[in-house]
């Protein structure tokens, strides 16, 4: 057959994209249960570290049904729901009328103290950005944080998921001596902004060079806390 | 080794250099060389999609329409890619969270195109085989050279460890802002490419 005709070209492509198309998909859907579990994986690991739990892919599943004892799904004025925390999609709800929306809530225990873990869900410069913040029993001060991105870029805005990032907020408060709701601010300006801003209680340093990021982050934790706002200042009552 | 296949090996490089002879995938080289660690996984990720896409349109050159070889290649490559961060998703779920971007980024890189029309269209499996490991190798030295500079240099660090003591930030030294940003890449891809022109002296033009 000539390997220049138009028909060999027709049949030669098809026959190629089909080939890869099948080799991909089989791929795809035999390591799918695989990434699956991946990913649950790390969705625990990442609440337990919020919760300053030390985990490994290997002990994740297990350190989660020890310590994490409860979980459930609040609306927007705070009140339990029926629904599943782990499995709720945090992005499909936001598409969701407010009142019709459930937030995930995860209680930790160890050493018999209590942490509420709230997930958070935002935008980056390139891509989705989430993460866990694990409160003290006042449903104020921040126990712990962990973040994560997908596609930040590296060295600047990526490195919202390394621990010195991470640790600086854990001490902060989300309400004003008042109760009003105030959310986290990330100053700009290199180590010790927030200091010389003067914002000791609610500042944390931004990412030199990773200024979207950071603002993303900022606008993520306040967007995602301030859905959990009634739920807080009711628990703190309780 | 015969000399023959030694060259495919090694003239990629020093004198065939893809980035600072050829001046192919430079877009990468400036997108991934702003730490250490990023770039040497995205040289091994090149190694691996290069040398395999090298081999396979080797095998297939005989049967592709000229008309639709270019497409053809970019199937395969975007093949290879795809494949590699399914794998590494299911088995090595860290690195490929590490990978992320980069990824799709092989894909765009023009080595791989470049080596594949110049060179695996015309050749036998095996010489394939090396020019790919070659022209990888090639491109990946030049990636760490610059990653190396630019994150001592923009983050004073190297390979994520801090290694500018601090009464030498306490005497006033900073960090260099500019080292982190792209053009800076470029800078340092310039002075490799001077350097090397000035030691090799096959390169030196009249």
């Amino acid at each position: 057959m000539d390997k220049n005709s138009n028909l060999y070209t027709f049949i030669y492509a098809s026959v190629l994209v089909v080939l890869v198309a099948l080799v991909l998909s089989f791929t795809a859907i035999t390591l799918s249960p695989m990434q699956q579990r991946n990913m649950e994986v790390e969705k625990k690991q990442n609440i337990l570290t919020s919760v300053s739990i030390e985990s490994s892919v290997e002990n994740a599943e297990e350190l989660f049904s020890n310590h994490i004892k409860e979980s459930f799904v609040v609306d927007i004025k705070g009140n339990k729901k029926s629904g599943d925390a782990f499995s709720t999609d945090l992005k499909k709800e936001m598409s969701k009328d407010l009142k019709d929306r459930s937030f995930p809530v995860f209680i930790s225990e160890k050493d018999n103290k209590k942490n509420i873990i709230i997930p958070l869900l935002g935008k980056g410069l390139w891509g989705p950005l989430w993460g866990y913040i694990s409160l003290e029993k006042d449903c104020n001060t921040i126990f712990g944080a962990v973040f994560d991105h997908k596609a930040e870029t590296p060295g600047l805005g990526a490195d919202i998921n390394k621990e010195w990032f991470e640790k600086p907020f854990t001490g902060k408060k989300f309400f004003d001596k008042n109760g009003n709701f105030i959310s986290i601010t990330v100053h700009k300006g290199g180590k010790g902004a927030a200091k010389m801003a003067g914002d000791l209680e609610h500042g944390v340093d931004a990412i030199s060079g990773g200024t979207i990021t950071s603002k993303g982050l900022e606008d993520m934790v306040k967007d995602c806390m301030k859905n959990y706002e009634e739920f807080l200042k009711k628990s703190k009552t309780n | 080794m015969d000399p023959k296949s030694k060259k495919l090996l090694t003239n990629p490089i020093n004198i065939d250099n893809p980035i600072t002879i050829q001046v192919l995938g430079i877009c990468s080289a400036l997108a991934v060389t702003v730490k250490l660690e990023p770039a040497v996984v995205m040289s091994i990720s090149v190694l691996f999609v290069l040398a395999f896409a090298n081999v396979i349109i080797s095998l297939m050159r005989n049967t592709i329409p000229s008309r639709i070889r270019i497409i053809v290649q970019l199937v395969i490559i975007a093949f290879l890619v795809i494949l590699v961060d399914q794998v590494l998703k299911a088995f090595l779920y860290d690195v490929s969270k590490q990978l992320s971007v980069f990824v799709g980024l092989i894909i765009t890189n023009c080595i791989i195109m470049g080596r594949l029309e110049a060179f695996a269209l015309a050749n036998k499996p095996f010489p394939a085989f090396l020019d790919g490991l070659g022209n990888s190798a090639g491109y990946g030295i030049i990636l760490i050279i610059v990653a190396f500079f630019r994150e001592l240099l923009g983050s004073g660090t190297v390979w994520e460890i801090p290694v500018i003591p601090d009464f030498v930030y306490e005497m006033g030294y900073q960090n260099n802002g500019l080292m982190i940003l792209p053009p800076m890449a470029l800078i340092v891809v310039g002075i490799i490419i001077w350097v090397q022109r000035a030691k090799t002296p096959e390169l030196i033009e009249n």
